[in-house]
C-alpha cells in the first residue's frame, strides 16, 4: 500500500501555490542493501494534477528524481471550494491518488 | 463519425474528447496521460535523451529562469525552480547532463496552470542543468545552469 499524497494549496490572489508531496521510495536501481544485493529501480513514472477535474499538469518522471519528492506548481482560477486531486503511477504498475478541497 | 475523426485527429483538444469520456468509449487514462517516454527517459547521453524527446533546434533563452543552490551539499536532494516566461509555453522538461540517465523530469502545463515547477533532483556529480520549454508555436527553447554537488546523489 503507498503512502498518502500530502496536497497542500495556498490561494495568494489570482494565483495558487500547489505543493505536493508524493512519499515513494523513487529507488534509482544503483543502490546496494547492507548485503550487497542491488535495490531494484522502483520509481513514480507518471503522475497528474486536477483541478475540479480537469487536468492541469502532466508529469513524466525518472529514477533521478528525489526520494519522497516535494513538487510547488501554479495556476490561476482556483476557489476556495474546489477540489485538486493528484494521481501517480510507478514502474510496478502501483497507482496512488489522493484529493483535497480547497478550504 | 469520420468528420468526428478528422477533427480528433487534427486537433485532439481536451474540450472535443470531454464529451465522451463518461461514456466508456474513450478511458480518461489513456487519453489524457501520454505513455511514460521510456526512450527518452533511458537514453544514458544528453544528445540522445533530447533527440528522443523531440527537441530539435532549441535557441537559448533568458525567458527561462532557473533557481537553483550554486553549491548543493546533499546531491540526493536538489530543490530547483524553473519558469518560463515565454509565451504560450506547453512544456518544460529537466535534462542533468552528467545523470546516468540525463532526463529527470517531463511536466505539461494545461487549463489554469503556470509554466512554472518546483522540481527536486539527484544529482551524481557537479554539472550542468538544462531546462527546456516547448512554446505553442512547437519551437524549443532552452537554459542552463550550473550546479555544485559536494556528495553525489546517485549511489550508497
Amino acid at each position: 500500500m503507498s503512502d498518502q499524497i500530502k496536497i497542500r494549496a495556498q490561494i495568494q490572489g489570482e494565483i495558487t501555490d500547489l505543493r505536493i508531496l508524493m512519499q515513494h521510495p523513487m529507488e534509482t536501481g544503483q543502490r546496494k542493501d547492507e548485503k550487497g544485493q542491488t535495490l531494484p529501480m522502483h520509481f513514480i513514472q507518471t503522475f497528474s494534477v486536477l483541478h475540479n477535474g480537469k487536468l492541469l499538469i502532466d508529469g513524466q518522471l525518472n529514477t533521478s528524481v528525489s526520494k519522497n519528492p516535494l513538487f510547488t506548481f501554479k495556476a490561476r482560477g482556483i476557489k476556495p471550494g474546489d477540489k485538486i486531486s493528484v494521481n501517480w503511477t510507478d514502474n510496478n504498475g502501483a497507482k496512488r491518488q489522493d484529493e483535497i478541497t480547497i478550504a | 463519425m469520420i468528420e468526428l475523426r478528422r477533427k480528433l485527429l487534427k486537433g485532439g483538444s481536451a474540450a472535443l474528447i470531454a464529451p465522451w469520456l463518461g461514456t466508456g468509449l474513450l478511458l480518461p487514462g489513456k487519453v489524457l496521460a501520454a505513455e511514460w517516454n521510456r526512450n527518452a527517459f533511458t537514453a544514458r547521453q544528453a544528445t540522445d535523451a533530447l533527440k528522443a524527446y523531440g527537441v530539435t533546434n532549441a535557441t537559448e533563452s533568458r525567458d527561462i529562469v532557473i533557481n537553483a543552490p550554486e553549491i548543493a551539499e546533499n546531491g540526493a536532494k536538489v530543490e530547483i525552480d524553473i519558469s518560463s516566461n515565454i509565451p504560450n509555453t506547453r512544456s518544460i522538461a529537466v535534462f542533468a547532463d552528467k545523470n546516468p540517465m540525463p532526463l529527470c523530469a517531463a511536466l505539461e502545463f494545461n487549463g489554469g496552470a503556470l509554466p512554472y515547477a518546483r522540481v527536486q533532483l539527484k544529482l551524481a556529480e557537479t554539472m550542468r542543468i538544462r531546462a527546456v520549454a516547448k512554446a505553442g508555436d512547437g519551437k524549443f527553447h532552452v537554459a542552463y545552469r550550473e550546479i555544485k554537488v559536494t556528495t553525489g546523489g546517485c549511489g550508497g
